[in-house]
């Protein structure tokens, strides 16, 4: 009895580690299975991953409107403080007072790509981008403000 | 035909012609001796490399590219980068032992090249115990091991240093049995015998599965006794940062890192002498006309080709297994690696008495 569980152990762990080898010797005969991006060489072949995260950015249409209602849902699930929102009130065609952004002050210094606030928008203004060639030279630089000059709300967001 | 034979002939009828016989001695050491270190040099250069792309082809990378063609260059330009480097030595280190610990470890290299047969007729020295020197020799690295580690006075040296002891003076054990299965069929210790005995097929083949076996746990015992993955503890960066060469820097460390390289290139070219013929062309039987065509291929290639296949099987153990940990280790050692090479090699004597083997 002993001794047959000892023979089934040595042959399930010979086996085991034979299945291993064979998946790292399938890699190694299948160079075409390399994942290295040579990265400066292939800036303009880039593949990066759909998830990774890299920047929060507030996309534009055509017409230079966004989605952004100025809730300050973002500004508060910020763990760090990375987003400020600056709300002004607009009137409306109607004459109603309406609220909307002035500028959402982004700070990129700040941001781990938590992705919370992307979660929390309501009105899915705001996205993450998968840039990540962010150096500058000047601190300054790395705050950002996400709305475009002279940008507006589009119609029939609330 | 290209033979190393031919070149060390007319050399050595050279140096009597010339020279008086002990002044032609004394030049055929110098010769060997630097033959030796540029061999030693060269090896590390290439064996670092060759584990570096291995290991990136295995895990899906690419590896060093960028230092000249293909990254050819890179364990050159490493190199030059540890010779330039500060040789620190720790202030309360014991200074004489932790400046001798990687000399011992090298020269252990050294003395185990002198009976390995390269190419037919060309070996350093063929001695008839070469199998017994070997064993012997390959056990001494032990010692420059614990002398890095305890002259060290780091903790992380002396656990490295220790497991190594522990892991070597075990798994010599199933390495020597190992051995001493080839040993049981070929009858001699001599390195040269053992390679003639293999002329009508090597004896992976000839010595049936109990061979088979004595090669995989042969493999897995000197994967331990050179400190390498699977059975690294006594580096474990993860637990010990690297073991008995924490303290080590410059040239130094790269002595212990050429050291490792060396030593894997020599049970290497022992494994491949014992168990596929070492320079022996790949003969099988009386197949006169395909033994004459594989007579072709210069002995010296066979054996570099045997030596850098197993080389490699080591490498891809190494990128492939988890590290083991230190009870799982000797529990490997005792419980199935030694009882299984004991009945193997009585397996083996029967075999051998009884002429079963081809």
């Amino acid at each position: 009895m002993f001794l047959k569980e000892y023979i089934s152990d040595v042959v399930n762990g010979v086996s085991s580690l034979l299945k291993g080898m064979r998946k790292t010797g399938y890699y190694f005969t299948h160079p075409k299975e390399i994942i290295t991006e040579q990265y400066p060489d292939n800036r303009a072949t880039l593949l990066l991953s759909e998830r990774f995260k890299g920047e929060v950015v507030m996309p534009h249409d055509a017409n230079n409107e966004h989605t952004c209602t100025g809730c300050t849902a973002c500004e508060l699930a910020c763990p760090n403080g990375t987003i400020k929102v600056v709300t002004k009130f607009e009137f409306s065609a109607d004459g109603k007072k309406k609220k909307a952004i002035d500028t959402l002050v982004y700070r990129l210094e700040l941001c781990t790509m938590c992705n919370l606030c992307i979660v929390a928008c309501p009105s899915d203004a705001i996205i993450m981008v998968p840039n990540f060639e962010h150096s500058v030279f000047d601190r300054t630089k790395l705050t950002k403000v996400l709305n475009q000059p002279g940008s507006k709300i589009r119609e029939g967001i609330e | 035909m290209f033979s190393l034979e031919g070149i060390t002939t007319s050399v050595q009828d050279w140096l009597f012609m010339k020279f008086n016989p002990t002044m032609a001695l004394a030049m055929e050491c110098v010769i060997v001796i630097l033959l030796s270190i540029s061999l030693f040099a060269l090896l590390g250069l290439v064996l670092v490399l060759m584990e570096r792309k291995v290991a990136a082809q295995i895990q899906i990378r690419l590896g060093p590219n960028r230092v000249g063609p293909g990254g050819m260059f890179q364990t050159v330009a490493d190199t030059l980068k540890l010779i330039m480097k500060e040789g620190l030595v720790p202030d309360k280190a014991d200074k004489l032992l932790f400046n001798l610990a990687p000399f011992v470890v090298m020269m252990v290299g050294m003395l185990l090249l002198a009976p390995i047969a390269f190419a037919k007729n060309f070996q350093i020295w063929d001695i008839n115990i070469g199998v017994l020197y070997i064993s012997a020799v390959s056990s001494l690295s032990v010692i420059g091991i614990l002398m890095a580690g305890w002259a060290s006075n780091n903790k992380y040296s002396l656990l490295g240093a220790m497991r190594s002891g522990a892991q070597i003076v075990s798994y010599e054990l199933s390495a020597g049995f190992a051995v001493l299965t080839i040993v049981v069929l070929t009858g001699s210790l001599q390195l040269s015998e053992i390679v003639k005995a293999q002329e009508n097929g090597w004896w992976i083949f000839k010595g049936h599965i109990p061979a088979l076996i004595a090669f995989v746990l042969y493999i897995i015992a000197v994967t331990a006794e050179t400190n390498r993955a699977p059975f690294d503890l006594a580096e474990a960066e993860s637990e010990l940062t690297a073991g008995f060469h924490t303290e080590y820097s410059g040239m130094r460390f790269a002595l212990f890192f050429l050291a490792e390289y060396i030593n894997i290139f020599i049970v290497c070219a022992i494994g491949a002498t014992l168990f596929f013929g070492g320079w022996m062309p790949l003969h099988i039987g009386n197949w006169e006309a395909f033994n004459h065509i594989m007579d072709y291929i210069p002995s010296s290639v066979w054996f570099m080709g045997k030596t850098f296949f197993l080389i490699f099987l080591i490498m891809w153990f190494r990128w492939t297994f988890p590290r083991l940990r230190v009870d799982q280790l000797l529990n490997l050692e005792w419980k199935y690696l030694l009882p299984i090479s004991l009945f193997n090699l009585l397996l083996v004597a029967v075999i051998a008495i009884l002429g079963w083997h081809f």
